[in-house]
């Protein structure tokens, strides 16, 4: 697909976003946003799920690990036409399929109920695994924040999927720097981040996430890569598309009362 | 009479179930040899994963095999399975109610001599509180076998509680396992021990202390319970005394009061269990004795509540 393709659904994926969020008074508007374009690439480009293998396993699958990105995950949903677009208003209602954190259950193409941070990157080495045993191709991609690394968790995975030598596995690390309390190395340094996946036996690529000519070429190189795990570093923005939420740990899980409502959705449809 | 440890026919029953099922994976944290699970490796080494000293990260790569179609055992001990592990086993397994079977050995004051950081008293509890997660407790060598089988193909997840050390055989020949389905295994009068595990050949043992002959039953399906039986036990008793290896507070001692709570049973109920304390260091046999788990305690506990 050419960026400019890409790029139009990553905005429409962010209009949905901040909608949904608005819509709920409640939810992850900072962090879906940041990721918008990783999950654009992966669900346009990358994986090959479709409306037709969408309730298999006979795929490939994707694991959001850090599960309070949902919007970004409906959002792509609905821009794939997987569900209406107006149902992304229920999002955080009762009743609706479109829970606070994705639930496998609910809504088909949901590959993993995730929510509890460190956890989604483990069921994605278990699902690695599977696709080991059963020898075929499908590949499996897990996102991660990087306040998410602070999990132990997250480091028993890394370890377990190197050891298994999983290269069947895509790892990417929505590198935004920010979490709920502040800057990660402030709150709880992660860093160096790239050696320490290198020194777990991973194959470490780093990029700009919101640059689809870098995120196209570090998905191939992983497909590349054999007898280790990828890990994509992505370097993001968090809130990126929405000026006065980019790069604000404050937009974490607030939801935009009308009037930022408006503004946003005026700026990203001035994109 | 035979003596085996329950954790003995979850080995048996694995490497059955590996040999009819290629559906079948293994998960252990380290503990393979104890657990038993490593029997599975004697028939096929690549579906058995040792995920190393890491009980939390084996919960959910469990998970995403069960997600992958697999039917995943996860087993340590039930300490770290169900203590280190609970969240996983609750958000990764529990919530999307996967087909993850987590049979936790060495739980109970039975572990002995490790001591108070080994012996799982709390158990039954966590697992009994996670929505949709069935959780039995079989009492010997053939009624593990059964149950660790008709698990695996009960759908949604399963918790199986095994014990460490060996316990003698007092299921009957012929004995055919019922999930949910408590047992009578003595029929009497006035008071009915109502035991689930080791605590089973602990009761039986307890009638020959008293002077009348009491009801034993065996309950090895905690959840779902058989209320049935139970409200059928308190309508034609006087006194229904819950036998477990594990805190009183949560565990069967619990989920029987509940029933009878609220089906408005006149029957007076006594909890012999671990009476919220931590365990010690000891042979098995003292300390059941030291917590009152041994026959001439439950005697003493049904001659005081008559």
């Amino acid at each position: 697909m050419k960026n400019i393709e890409l790029e139009k659904h990553a905005n429409s994926i962010r209009k949905s976003i901040v909608t949904e969020v608005f819509y709920a008074q409640s939810g992850h508007p900072g962090g879906s946003l940041g990721a918008a374009d990783i999950i654009t690439s992966l669900y346009f480009e990358e994986l090959d799920i479709n409306d037709e293998n969408l309730d298999s396993v006979d795929r490939d699958r994707f694991v959001l690990s850090k599960g309070h990105a949902s919007p970004a995950l409906y959002a792509a949903f609905a821009e794939k036409g997987w569900i209406e677009k107006e149902e992304l208003k229920t999002f955080r209602h009762l009743g609706s399929r479109l829970q606070g954190h994705p639930s496998m259950r609910l809504l088909p193409g949901v590959d993993m109920s995730t929510g509890s941070l460190g956890q989604g990157i483990s069921c994605a080495v278990g699902m690695a695994l599977a696709n080991k045993l059963d020898k075929n191709d499908h590949r499996i991609y897990t996102l991660c924040g990087d306040g998410e690394c602070q999990e132990g968790q997250v480091w028993e995975a890394i370890m377990a999927a190197a050891h298994h030598k999983l290269d069947n596995l895509c790892i990417i690390i929505d590198n935004n720097n920010l979490q709920i309390d502040g800057k990660v190395e402030d709150v709880m340094s992660i860093y160096p981040l790239d050696e320490k996946m290198k020194a777990f036996n991973c194959h470490v690529i780093e990029i700009d996430g919101h640059d689809f000519d870098q995120i196209r070429a570090a998905f191939k190189e992983a497909r590349e890569t054999k007898g280790q795990p990828t890990v994509i570093i992505a370097k993001t923005v968090k809130g990126k598309g929405v000026s006065f939420m980019e790069n604000q740990a404050g937009w974490h899980g607030v939801a935009p009362n009308e009037e930022q409502y408006h503004a946003a959705i005026k700026e990203l449809e001035a994109c | 009479m035979a003596s085996i440890a329950t954790r003995i026919a979850y080995g048996d029953a694995l490497k059955e179930l590996l040999q009819e099922d290629e559906n079948i994976v293994v998960l252990d944290a380290d503990l393979a040899g104890s657990t038993k699970s490593a029997e599975a490796k004697k028939v096929d080494p690549a579906r058995h994963f040792d995920m190393g000293i890491a009980e939390g990260n084996m919960m959910s790569v469990a998970a995403g095999l069960a997600a992958s179609g697999k039917i995943a055992f996860a087993s340590t001990f039930a300490m770290f399975a169900t203590g280190r592990g609970f969240e996983q086993i609750r958000n990764s397994i529990g919530y999307p109610h996967l087909n993850v079977k987590v049979c936790a050995s060495h739980a109970g004051i039975s572990v002995g001599e490790d001591g108070a950081s080994h012996q799982c008293i709390e158990d039954i509890n966590l697992m009994r509180g996670i929505p949709g997660m069935t959780v039995v407790v079989p009492c010997d060598y053939n009624e593990a076998k059964q149950a660790v089988r008709a698990i695996a193909y009960h759908e949604g997840p399963c918790y199986v509680r095994l014990g460490r050390s060996g316990v003698e055989e007092v299921t009957p020949e012929g004995y055919q396992f019922e999930l949910g389905k408590g047992v009578v295994l003595k029929e009497g009068t006035k008071v009915a021990l109502v035991a689930t595990g080791s605590m089973v050949q602990e009761s039986l043992k307890a009638c020959e202390l008293l002077d009348f002959e009491p009801t034993v039953v065996n309950i090895h399906t905690i959840k779902p319970i058989d209320r049935e039986l139970i409200v059928e036990l308190a309508n034609s008793h006087d006194l229904i005394v819950t036998c477990e290896e594990h805190s009183i507070i949560g565990g069967l001692g619990s989920a029987v009061a509940e029933v009878m709570a609220e089906a408005g049973c006149p029957c007076k109920l006594a909890r012999v269990g671990v009476q919220d304390v931590f365990g010690e260091s000891g042979k098995p046999k003292e300390l059941f004795e030291t917590y009152g788990l041994d026959p001439q305690s439950i005697a003493n506990v049904v001659k005081n509540n008559l």
